[in-house]
């Protein structure tokens, strides 16, 4: 009897459903950025209109700058920083602190970011840090570095030892056999986390408020700032760009980690 | 020799560098969020008092020590402001971990049952959304909710109300707004625990002539428990200091604890008070903390 294993219909109802709700907001946000119309709900034909606008608002242009900026630096750190982590904590069995290690790792994942945003900000006040593109960045580092660990954690704990040591008995040092085995095994691991941590910081609102000085605002802060005041058509077309710049960042590793996972066998599926 | 003992300790070394950083940049700062609620408001820069200075000398921060006071944290429990704003964190957090257990489970069990290649495509479609911005799928239900939105269009041309709803600024629209960006978050684990389960244990039960609804309470629910904890909790935790959904979709009469405490910090500058509220947030919040990195960690041990 395969009654229980097999799709239902309820099953595929549920999953449509689930997908519909998933993706038709923003289907309809991408659509509605091409809208003529300067009343956002009334569709007047097909424009570039409202991009032409962004190009033109050279206080969203410097936001979006500087969130790429804070997004490529900090999901750089984080990821060589995160990988560390991983490593540390999958291959070094035992440490002294190694509990409050594995706890400060997990605690920024679910922790609200009102309270990483506040207690940083208290911590660059109290050094009279002057507060901007390196706050913001120290301060993304800190979240994404967790989320890297995460992910290259996992897939380092799947991975098969017997490679490693096969690289020592033949006279590899562990270091040597970490860089020419393990590292190609695990780096669509860690584009992924890269990945990750650039999408995070890009789409943070919350800490990059908290921890950004007057004058160099991050493009969602100022998007928060349209938003609450009102729709705007000229948001929809950013959100759109920024949408279509994370999927071609997720395509590109996509492509990296099938070029990786062609040469090592059975790579992490992103 | 066992490369497992090879690589201890290089591995030591590799977490030398993260561990100073988290430190530094996450635990170091909770001591200055302590520091600055047991402190008094002024007005000036910084907008506290006493600020300890370490050159004054051991006289100087005595004296600073001797004026930290718990007022702060006596003004959060007597002001009823701040308790309803618990109060209603908490609410919110449960009823929308509900909802978002309700609507993920059928989701997460139907792609479980799909044939393997499709699992991977699946969930690559569930993670997609959670790479784009929050903000920008907050943003995407204003459009939809707002008067003349697209939601109102469509029930007014199925002539299924005579004139526009008032979706946007409701505790409706919050909780869609928070199940809609939470959803991946409750999928994700619940999936992983519900493709990793034996069929033939469902299979079996039938087999003895248990009906579906109580193959499922009886066989699958118990053995994705493991799941159902650690979606709940990754919810659960994050929604209590929710504050951008709430801001730009609930209405502006009750406000949740993450908003007050922005308010206090941005808008009144009052920061000791806003970071007492920040204290007692992360104590309200550090049983169901210490419970998920249990649960992470048993997981990764599983995982092994």
């Amino acid at each position: 009897m395969r009654k229980f294993s097999r799709l239902s219909r309820f099953n595929i109802v549920s999953l449509a459903l689930g997908l519909a709700f998933l993706y038709l907001p923003i289907l309809i946000l991408v659509i509605y950025s091409f809208n003529a119309s300067r009343l956002v709900t009334v569709w007047g034909g097909w424009s570039l209109r409202w991009y032409h606008e962004f190009f033109n608002d050279r206080a969203m242009i410097e936001a979006a700058w500087m969130s790429l900026r804070v997004a490529v630096s900090s999901a750089t750190i984080a990821t060589l920083l995160g990988t560390l982590a991983a490593v540390a904590l999958s291959r070094g069995e035992r440490f002294r602190g190694r509990t409050l290690f594995s706890g400060m790792l997990y605690a920024p994942l679910v922790m609200p970011e009102v309270i990483t945003g506040l207690s940083l900000l208290l911590l660059f006040v109290a050094l009279n840090a002057e507060r901007g593109f390196w706050t913001v960045t120290i301060a993304h580092t800190t979240l994404t570095m967790c989320f890297v660990a995460v992910v290259v954690q996992s897939r380092l704990g799947s991975l098969d030892r017997s490679l490693e040591e096969a690289a020592m008995d033949l006279g590899c040092d562990p270091v040597r056999a970490f860089v020419a085995v393990t590292l190609p095994l695990i780096a669509p691991a860690i584009v992924a986390g890269w990945m990750l941590a650039f999408t995070l910081s890009l789409d943070d609102l919350v800490i990059a408020s908290f921890t950004t000085g007057p004058g160099s605002a991050t493009l969602p802060i100022r998007i928060y700032s349209e938003v609450r005041l009102g729709v705007k058509p000229e948001i929809n077309a950013i959100c759109t760009l920024v949408i279509v710049l994370i999927a071609v960042v997720i395509v590109i590793a996509s492509l990296a980690s099938k070029l990786s996972s062609s040469q090592g066998e059975n790579a992490a599926p992103l | 020799m066992s490369g497992r003992r090879i690589f201890a300790r290089p591995a030591r070394f590799a977490a030398i560098a993260p561990y100073v950083w988290m430190v530094l940049f996450f635990l170091v700062p909770f001591a200055f969020v302590l520091k600055i609620s047991l402190s008094q408001t002024a007005i000036a820069q910084p907008p506290y008092a006493p600020v300890f200075d370490p050159t004054a000398g051991w006289e100087a921060l005595k004296t600073a020590l001797a004026a930290l006071s718990i007022d702060n944290f006596r003004l959060l429990i007597s002001d009823d402001l701040y308790v309803f704003a618990y109060v209603r964190s908490l609410t919110v957090a449960v009823t929308a971990t509900a909802l978002l257990l309700l609507i993920g489970y059928p989701i997460a069990y139907g792609m479980a049952r799909l044939p393997k290649r499709w699992q991977a495509v699946a969930m690559v479609l569930v993670i997609v959304p959670f790479w784009t911005s929050f903000l920008i799928r907050i943003y995407a239900w204003i459009n939809i909710l707002q008067h003349d939105g697209l939601l109102n269009q469509i029930l007014l041309a199925l002539h299924l109300v005579s004139q526009p709803v008032v979706w946007l600024s409701t505790d409706s629209a919050m909780y869609i707004g928070i199940v809609y960006s939470y959803l991946p978050f409750m999928i994700l684990p619940l999936y992983a625990t519900l493709a990793k389960m034996e069929p033939a244990l469902e299979e079996a039960a039938g087999d003895l002539g248990a009906p579906p609804w109580q193959v499922f309470w009886l066989v699958t629910f118990p053995l994705s428990l493991p799941g159902v904890g650690a979606g709940v909790l990754l919810c659960f935790i994050p929604i209590v200091g929710e504050f951008v959904i709430p801001d730009l979709l609930a209405g502006s009469n009750s406000l949740m604890i993450g908003q007050t405490l922005w308010l206090e910090f941005f808008t009144n500058k009052d920061w000791p008070v806003a970071s007492a509220a920040a204290i007692v947030l992360l104590v309200v919040l550090l049983v169901p903390l210490l419970l998920y990195e249990r649960l992470q960690k048993r997981q990764l041990e599983q995982g092994r």
